[in-house]
């Protein structure tokens, strides 16, 4: 037993190991070594430092960053609105807009790309951050659905009785369920952070000057050109644009394990 | 009297408007749609206006611009005839025997890990990590694994195997898409292995013990509590992983640049839209795709139906007969 776990885990890590041997590698140990073997100095750290400049990952990050903050505030505002209404409020077509909503959810993004570019290039978003980050919120189902469940938990009363209180729905919303959903709120903020980070289809179909709107996923692709062949270098990126998604998995393991549990229990 | 009942209306409904925004029904009202709009837009122009418009440029011959000329099912029959489509969809098969070996591997892992084991939590980051990795990331870290003489021959070659015996990776087409499945089968394990043991945890521990007193050893624990109670989830993941696999993109496109025989049928519809511009004919493609998903999830409820039955008579007879059994052997 343990040794089939032993077995899967070095299986799981040996890529990610070897990667990490060879970018402390200089060229010349790279050439003349084999590639499990280890390098000679372990804090050759000349590979990250050439990735950082010529793969622009300064920027990469930068625009990155800005993507997230603006992404997860657009898609856990509008989610946790869309959720309080389809939750707490009976109205006509409410059904419908779940089964809208649920339907959508069989359609591959890929698939719709074709003339969802058509749509964005007739109203010129094609190539500008804002076009992106408009489109990385749309698509974000999974945490409505986290967020309907999560909100079927708290008690109905507690908003009947601020209502009673003179609040009016707007106040029930923002001062009093808000803060209530904050696990939910942490646990999409993750699940959708790391997805938007490591989004790369759209982020290289939509954001094509790519000097200027590279995002960390993007930039990577750079190295498929001229150094192609130079995998210190690669992988020094490589571990580069992986280092954020390792530090909130150490950091937040728990909730990463929770919130793809609860994500998926209502299919 | 005419006069009287307008007067009355009038004076009892001087409907206004801002009076009517601050009553309990107005701000519903005005909740309700402010609060819907912005997702509702969003759903609408990014998925279900897509949709339709990929219907309707699918019985066209059109670029992004220019004129476009109806051709009805042309596009259609395309799709079956050009080989480089058809040939896609069977690679399909591939990515999907790669999907039943990462969830039974999940399903084996999930199970060992759900009981205490030393270490676990450090072997089930080990495997889950790779989930958080992204797919062009993933993509690199196998063009090196693969490469000749690099990490995987390396490690083979530790096992004692000869490297002039070894096939190459990539570049041999009896193997590369199994090599190129096996990349995919590396990321998402860990991710169903996860969710089959928040499955499993869920599982009453009582039944454990009660087994355990009638002599069940793991294997019985397994076959008989835990896979019939986890069965919603694992059929759930097989549909998933079915979709997942007719859409398989990011090995070719990173790995293999689709060479050799590796082009899946998004990497196909990819090229054709947005390197070709034929848009009608990636429209059409979508469309084939979506109908071969929709008809996979159709199944699904079927199958889910039937399963879930199922799942609810054996686990209730057999919960019945055990705790019978407890209680006889007890009295």
């Amino acid at each position: 037993m343990y040794f089939s776990l032993i077995v899967g885990a070095f299986i799981s890590v040996l890529p990610v190991a070897s990667c990490v041997i060879t970018a402390f590698k200089t060229d010349d140990e790279y050439y003349n070594t084999n590639v499990m073997q280890l390098p000679k100095n372990w804090l050759n750290f000349d590979n990250f430092i050439a990735v950082f400049k010529n793969a622009d990952m300064l920027l990469a990050f930068k625009n990155s960053a800005i993507i997230l903050v603006f992404v997860l505030l657009g898609s856990i505002l509008f989610g946790t609105m869309l959720a309080y209404v389809l939750n707490r409020f009976k109205f006509l077509g409410n059904g419908l807009i779940r089964n809208l909503f649920l339907f959508a959810t069989l359609i591959p993004g890929i698939a719709t790309q074709v003339t969802v570019y058509q749509i964005m290039y007739s109203v010129g978003l094609v190539d500008k951050l804002v076009g992106y980050m408009i489109l990385m919120m749309g698509t974000d189902i999974i945490s409505i659905y986290i967020f309907l469940q999560f909100f079927e938990n708290i008690p109905v009363s507690i908003d009947e009785s601020a209502i009673i209180d003179g609040a009016s729905y707007y106040g029930v919303f923002f001062k009093i369920l808000f803060p209530l959903l904050k696990p939910a709120i942490v646990t999409c903020m993750i699940l959708k952070g790391v997805g938007t980070y490591n989004e790369y289809y759209m982020a290289n179909l939509y954001l094509q000057s790519k000097d200027k709107l590279v995002t960390v996923a993007t930039s990577l692709y750079k190295f498929t050109g001229p150094v192609g062949s130079q995998y210190n270098l690669i992988c020094a990126g490589v571990l580069i644009t992986m280092a954020p998604a390792f530090l909130i998995f150490i950091f937040c393991q728990k909730q990463i394990y929770s919130g793809l549990t609860n994500g998926s229990v209502k299919g | 009297m005419g006069e009287n009942i307008s007067n009355t209306s009038k004076s009892k409904k001087p409907f206004n408007l801002l009076s009517w925004l601050k009553s309990g029904k107005g701000q519903r009202a005005t909740i309700i749609i402010l609060f819907m709009a912005v997702p509702l837009f969003l759903l609408l122009t990014f998925t279900y206006v897509p949709f339709a418009k990929m219907v309707q440029f699918s019985f066209y011959k059109m670029k992004y611009t220019g004129p476009r000329t109806f051709v009805g099912l042309d596009n259609y029959v395309d799709v079956f005839k050009r080989d480089d489509c058809f040939r896609a969809l069977w690679l399909s098969l591939y990515y999907m025997g790669g999907a039943f070996l990462q969830l039974a591997l999940a399903l084996y892992f999930a199970t060992l890990l759900s009981f205490k084991v030393k270490g676990g939590n450090f072997f089930k980051g080990a495997m889950f990590f790779p989930y958080l990795v992204c797919g062009i990331a993933v993509g690199f870290i196998f063009k090196f694994f693969y490469t000749r003489g690099f990490v995987l021959d390396t490690v083979l070659s530790w096992l004692g195997f000869n490297l002039e015996n070894l096939p190459y990776w990539l570049k041999d087409t009896k193997i590369n898409n199994f090599s190129l499945a096996a990349s995919s089968i590396w990321r998402y394990m860990g991710q169903s292995m996860v969710l089959f043991i928040g499955a499993i945890m869920s599982v009453d521990s009582e039944l454990y013990e009660a087994s355990s007193l009638d002599g069940a050893n793991k294997w019985h624990q397994f076959k008989f509590i835990i896979l019939p109670s986890i069965k919603t989830i694992v059929v759930l993941n097989l549909i998933l992983s079915i979709t997942g696999a007719l859409s398989a993109f990011e090995p070719p496109y990173v790995i293999t640049n689709g060479t050799l025989g590796t082009a899946t049928y998004f990497w196909v519809m990819n090229k054709v839209a947005h390197t070709n511009q034929k848009v009608g004919l990636a429209s059409a493609m979508a469309i084939v795709l979506l109908a071969i998903i929709f008809i996979a999830t159709m199944i699904q409820k079927f199958v889910m139906l039937k399963v879930l039955n199922d799942d609810n008579d054996s686990v209730s007879k057999k919960t019945h007969r055990k705790l019978a059994k407890r209680n006889g052997g007890v009295a």
